[in-house]
């Protein structure tokens, strides 16, 4: 398989087109839907039903309290009926599905990491698949997104403990984006070839003569949220590798638009929800620049990797799907991991090893660019945090962003969520290491060992939920602590969060003067961009030298 | 005319007067009496330095700082394993980290040091005082300076130096304040008024006071001195703990990535030793922010005792670096403290140079700055003479005729002419009894400057002839030279100026034009600075003024930097966070850029420590690992000769660049007025890209020496 650089160069830049031409509007729509005041006819069902007063907002701590205690539920409920499969409609044959695997998967659709643990085809049905897995897809990303729009709150607000009502934000993120967009996304991909029926099995003649069981489903409806939403939990084990998935280049690229559209379009959202437009156009200039990047570095390596000697012993060939070719394999791969998704066209495991490490890398940024829904926009808000604070003692003046101090208790929060992630994934992988029985369960060696380990961790750790493969995660072990970096990587970031929108809405308004250190423009954009990079590098490098480098600078 | 009360006391010059006459607006360091701590490290304040730098070095005291703590652990470690494995490498890596920590420590004494020699002279002049307690019987005792409490009363007389701080009930003295301000002119202190306070340490010239003592013992003014500059009081400031914040977590995460390592490199079959594995941490942490923090608060407070600026903590300081609005008094800040003659106008009948010379003739005697004003602007129009002295020895009989409230005007009786200047309604009357009368254009001249805010002075001459007026002198605020850009560069730092004047709004519109300032306040009362300040406040700005007076002590304290003069009540002090001891209300200036360069030097050391561990990953990393998978040796871009090599040079570079980064510190980085864009621009080039391309050289040097270390190299 070659990788054909036009066709890699056309299919970015008609992303870059299409994401650039659709931010605006779309973020305009966002603002607009978390700044009204009125109601829609399902959103006062939901409110009825779920007694919530849509009338009265939330302070910081309450808020929390309602995403979480929500969180646990869905958690609780998805681990329960997963394993009361057997008795429930819709399942066919299959029964109750492994108390770890179930755990673990409640965990990671909850988390929006969407790690697959177990095989779609053999362990769900279709009850699981669309009542369960299916409306997580869509609550663990309005999750998201509502946690991004407090904290959005929280900037543009002054002196107030309000930061709205978690239930009315849920229910306004899901009913007026995710459903409608997700609706839409759905029809074009049955337009363009993506499965949807009702029927678990078909059984089709081939042209040997011979007969073959394939598994069908509601296929395209849950593709569409699976992607819009930054899930990535595909209704088949092979993901959008899948033909009933992914059928073909046309939706293979329209995967990366979905998955793209939605966290690009937040900072436009957040620049209007701020009353400032440039400080929206800075982070999505730095998300931008960032995505670029790693999806040239991708493109460069995937395309390197071809002339090796690897590449002569079955190269580009293995793990590729054949129906896309290398480029909107390479373009698939770096929209997943930048994002949240965690979907994949191609087996991260067989990209050439400095392509996996880019993987890893996006990941390891923190997922920022532009991030999954709302979780992009928040973490990329919190290294500006640290990146004004350090311009502000550089032009000498206590730091400040959009009107808020940041002092001890601001920056005591920051720091602790950029300390979430590495820890959790090199502590985790650590301890893991240490383990001569878990590290059965990944079999390979050398660098390529360690790289599969790393990648788990750093998936989970991310709420990504793609794997680079070769790792058997279902036994109690490390379906376990992957549940933890996914539970905790999802968690404490939302608990610094909200307690940061709360201390910011606490606070008056420092109106800006020439002395005001501008968090919009290139200036800051590429201090911002510099700091993001840089803390990651500080974090991750000597690991990623014992992993992807080793493996691709080995001669 | 006008006279000011300091005024009459001619001769005992007040200190806001010589420092604002010669030294209007100056930068940082500039005033001339300041003892100016050398910025450059000498051998002698090092080696001073080592002693209290290796004291320094106990766990107890090594843990307020928990990056530094970090590498005392680690270099506890690797002695522990040079004790029971020594091998050339691990003892050299093991020195060097002691060496970091107390490098550490070291910039931290030698900060202290340079305000303990002010220290010094400074409780000397409190050594052995003795003080005559007035007895509630009326005798007096005399006790010693340092046992004085709360309210008692003391005598002092001329040659005494004063016990305590204090406040004057009775008298008026000429006092030396000069060991605390550093300028030799005396002042007058005189009970009641503004300027009835004491300091303790300070010496009576003349005459008799009593004081009533407003300090506990240890208290005092110079006690408070002594703290601060001996960095004994200092507190964390809230920027300091962000920054903590920032590099404890950045700590952490590397104590993470260094422990992880090991089971990581392991699954590699390369196992790094233990002091290797400190050494790279070691070289991660933030440590030469985290070794010179200290030394930048201490150094920044030392740079405003030098500017003669008490603060009471350093928060005060840093909030004086976010000051967004600055209210200034207009009388001695913004213009000379007195009003002085712009220009002539002589009545229509009378020849310009006529009047000049009688105007000058009736200043002559008028020893007070309006008089002089008119003497040196009629220097300006060419008009000379002789001076009084010579007139004096002069054929003609010379009679000075003193200005007195009831006359309300002065000048000169020359063989009986008569020359006078004074109020318009006292010459007027003044001709009008000699028969003579004010001229129509004269009348309209006198109204005319009057409502632009000046004050009209009218010149007149009498003899036996009769009198006449001769035309009008314009006396009117000067703007010292320089307000307007000094006023500009504010702007552009983004602080607004507002002027404060008991002037009408006319006036005070002119004024404020012609100065520059953003915005004023006329007819201003001491409530209307509070409502000031507190409509500042609620739109989230931040204000600083200058204050001396009782009156001014509820504003100084609302404000968010109060600087109270020296010469003011014991009350505004009490109110204020800082005491300007040259009395300056100029020198607010100054503290806003003393603050922000004290946050400057902060910034810039923590983007430089943090972009050099790039470089320390490119020496070390390749180092550990280039054995086990040769391909790593790709990184070795700096070519280092081996692997203990590079992780030696890696770990003297940061030992050394804390000693090299000392005398930047202490010095502070340079502040330049321009706008906050500017400014992160031009650091993050110095220090952001220069702190990522600089180890790569230094480190590159080192291993280029030390590789001839057999067993290094």
């Amino acid at each position: 398989m070659t990788f054909n650089t036009a066709s890699f160069l056309i299919q970015v830049s008609a992303l870059l087109l299409a994401l650039a031409a659709l931010h605006k509007p779309l973020g305009v729509y966002l603002a607009r839907v978390f700044e009204g005041t009125t109601s829609t006819r399902p959103e006062r069902l939901f409110y009825r039903l779920a007694g919530v007063d849509a009338g009265t907002e939330q302070t910081w701590s309450v808020y929390l309290r309602s995403v979480l205690a929500f969180s646990a539920v869905s958690i609780l409920v998805v681990f329960l009926l997963q394993r009361l499969q057997g008795v429930l409609p819709g399942s066919g044959t299959l029964t109750g599905v492994d108390p770890w695997v179930a755990m673990n998967t409640a965990i990671s659709f909850v988390t929006n990491t969407n790690w697959q643990t177990y095989v779609p085809e053999t362990t769900v049905g279709i009850f699981v698949q669309m009542a369960l897995l299916a409306v997580q897809n869509f609550l663990s990303a309005a999750v998201g997104i509502v946690v991004a729009v407090a904290l959005i709150r929280g900037i543009a607000r002054a002196k107030t403990d309000r930061l709205g009502n978690f239930w009315v934000d849920l229910a306004r993120t899901t009913f007026r984006v995710l459903l409608p967009m997700a609706v839409v996304a759905a029809v074009v991909m049955v337009i363009g070839g993506v499965v949807q029926n009702f029927s678990p099995t078909d059984v089709i003649n081939q042209a040997t003569g011979t007969t073959q069981s394939i598994p069908g489903g509601p296929v395209a409806s849950q593709e569409a949220i699976k992607i819009l939403g930054t899930n990535g939990g595909g209704y088949f084990n092979a993901n959008s590798a899948h033909p009933f998935e992914n059928p073909n280049v046309f939706i293979s690229l329209f995967q990366v638009f979905l998955l793209l559209l939605i966290p690009s379009a937040l900072p436009y959202a957040f620049g209007r929800m701020v009353g400032d437009q440039k400080q929206g156009y800075t982070v999505a200039a730095v998300m931008g620049t960032l995505w670029l990047t790693s999806v040239s570095l991708t493109g460069w390596a995937v395309a390197a990797g071809q002339g090796t000697a690897t590449a002569v012993a079955g190269g580009l060939g293995e793990g590729f799907e054949q129906r896309f070719g290398a480029a909107p394999s390479a373009i698939f791969a770096a929209a997943t991991t930048l994002t949240s998704t965690g979907a994949v066209n191609v087996a991260h495991d067989s990209l050439p090893p400095l392509a996996g490490g880019v993987a890893m890398v996006n990941m390891m940024l923190g997922e920022v660019a532009p991030g999954g829904t709302g979780s992009g926009l928040y973490g990329m808000l919190i290294l500006s945090i640290i990146s004004v604070f350090i311009a502000g003692l550089m032009v000498g003046r206590t730091p400040e962003y959009l009107g808020k101090k940041i002092g001890p208790p601001q920056m005591k929060l920051s720091a602790m969520y950029i300390l979430v992630t590495p820890i959790l994934v090199l502590a985790l992988a650590g301890i893991t290491v240490l383990l001569p029985d878990v590290m059965t369960n990944v079999p390979a060696s050398g660098p390529h060992q360690f790289s599969e380990l790393l990648y788990a961790f750093t998936s989970g750790a991310n709420n990504n939920g793609s794997a680079f493969g070769g790792i058997t995660s279902s036994g109690p072990y490390l379906s376990t602590m992957l549940g933890i970096a996914m539970l905790l990587g999802r968690f404490l970031p939302i608990v610094l969060v909200l307690a940061l929108a709360g201390s910011f809405a606490r606070q008056g308004k420092i109106p800006t003067s020439a002395g005001t250190v501008p968090t919009h423009g290139p200036l800051f954009g590429a201090l911002l961009l510099g700091v993001t990079v840089i803390l990651t590098a500080l974090s991750y490098f000597p690991a990623l030298a014992l992993g992807p480098l080793a493996e691709g600078l080995l001669q | 005319m006008t006279r000011t009360t300091t005024r009459t006391q001619t001769g005992l010059a007040t200190v806001p007067e010589t420092l604002a006459d010669g030294n209007p607006l100056g930068t940082p360091g500039d005033h001339k009496h300041h003892t100016k701590a050398p910025a450059k490290l000498t051998a002698s304040s090092v080696a001073a330095a080592l002693p209290v730098a290796i004291r320094k070095l106990a766990p107890r005291q090594m843990i307020h700082s928990p990056v530094m703590f970090t590498v005392l652990v680690g270099a506890g470690l690797c002695t522990a394993i040079c004790l029971v494995r020594p091998s050339v490498f691990s003892i050299a890596v093991t020195a060097w980290l002691w060496l970091t920590v107390l490098f550490g420590t070291l910039s931290e004494a030698i900060a202290e040091g340079r305000g303990k020699a002010q220290a010094d002279s400074l409780r000397a002049s409190r050594q052995g005082v003795q003080a005559k307690l007035r007895l509630p019987d009326g005798g007096t005792k005399e006790v010693a300076g340092t046992e004085l409490r709360l309210n008692d009363v003391v005598i002092c007389e001329a040659g005494d130096v004063i016990p305590s701080d204090g406040e004057i009930i009775e008298g008026l003295a000429s006092v030396d304040e000069s060991t605390i301000t550093g300028e030799s002119a005396p002042v007058i202190r005189e009970s009641g008024g503004d300027r009835s306070s004491v300091t303790g340490g300070t010496k009576v010239l003349s005459d008799r006071i009593v004081v009533r003592i407003t300090a506990e013992p240890g208290q005092t003014f110079i006690d408070r001195m002594i703290k601060l500059v001996e960095g004994a009081v200092r507190q964390k400031t809230p920027n300091e703990i962000a920054l903590h914040v920032l590099l404890v977590s950045l700590t952490i995460v590397f104590l993470v990535v260094t422990m992880s390592l090991a089971p990581f490199a392991s699954l590699a079959g390369a196992t790094p030793s233990p002091i290797v594995l400190v050494a790279l941490l070691v070289c991660l942490i933030p440590t030469t922010i985290g070794a010179l923090v200290p030394a930048i608060g201490i150094a920044g407070m030392d740079r405003l005792v030098q500017h003669n600026v008490l603060a009471t903590s350093g928060r005060a300081v840093e909030t004086a670096g976010d000051i967004t609005t600055l209210l200034l008094d207009k009388t001695g800040t913004i213009t000379y403290g007195n009003r002085r003659a712009v220009n002539f106008f002589p009545a229509n009948t009378v020849d310009m140079t006529e009047l000049i010379e009688a105007a000058r003739l009736s200043s002559l005697a008028d020893e007070t700055p309006e008089g002089r004003s008119v003497v040196d602007l009629a220097a300006g129009k060419g008009v000379s003479g002789p001076e009084l002295a010579e007139l004096g020895r002069g054929p003609e009989q010379l009679t000075v005729v003193e200005f007195s409230a009831s006359t309300r005007m002065s000048g000169l009786d020359l063989d009986g002419r008569q020359v006078r200047k004074g109020a318009a309604s006292a010459v007027t009357a003044f001709v009008a009894d000699l028969g003579g009368s004010i001229p129509a254009e004269v009348g309209r001249r006198v109204q005319e400057i009057s409502a632009q805010g000046g004050t009209p002075l009218l010149v007149a001459t009498a003899t036996h002839d009769g009198a006449r007026i001769l035309g009008t002198i314009h006396l009117a605020d000067v703007v010292k030279p320089g307000m307007q850009a000094r006023f500009a560069e504010l702007r552009k730092m983004g602080i607004r100026t507002v002027m404060v004047t008991g002037d009408n709004p006319v006036t005070a519109k002119a004024i404020a034009a012609e100065a520059g300032v953003d915005d004023f306040l006329a007819e201003a009362t001491p409530e209307d600075k509070l409502a000031v300040i507190k409509k500042e406040q609620a739109a989230g700005r931040l204000v600083a003024m200058t204050g001396d007076g009782t009156n001014d002590a509820p504003a100084l304290a609302a404000a968010d930097v109060g600087v109270a003069m020296n010469s003011g009540t014991p009350a505004a002090k009490e109110a204020a966070n800082m005491v300007d001891l040259d009395s300056d209300p100029t020198k607010l200036i100054n503290i806003v850029g003393i603050g922000k360069q004290l946050l400057i030097t902060r910034g810039a050391l923590t983007t430089f420590s943090i972009a050099n561990d790039v470089a320390k990953y490119f020496a070390i990393v390749p180092a550990l690992f280039t054995a086990t998978y040769p391909g790593l040796g790709l990184l070795n871009i700096m070519g280092l000769t081996s692997p203990a090599s590079a992780i030696l040079s890696a770990v003297i570079f940061n030992a050394l660049i804390i000693i090299a980064l000392i005398p930047l510190a202490l010095r502070g980085v340079k502040y330049r007025a321009v706008s906050a864009n500017q400014a992160l621009g031009r650091n993050l080039l110095v220090y952001g890209l220069g702190g990522l391309i600089a180890p790569f050289i230094g480190i590159k040097i080192i291993d280029l020496i030390i590789s001839l270390i057999p067993g290094i190299g």
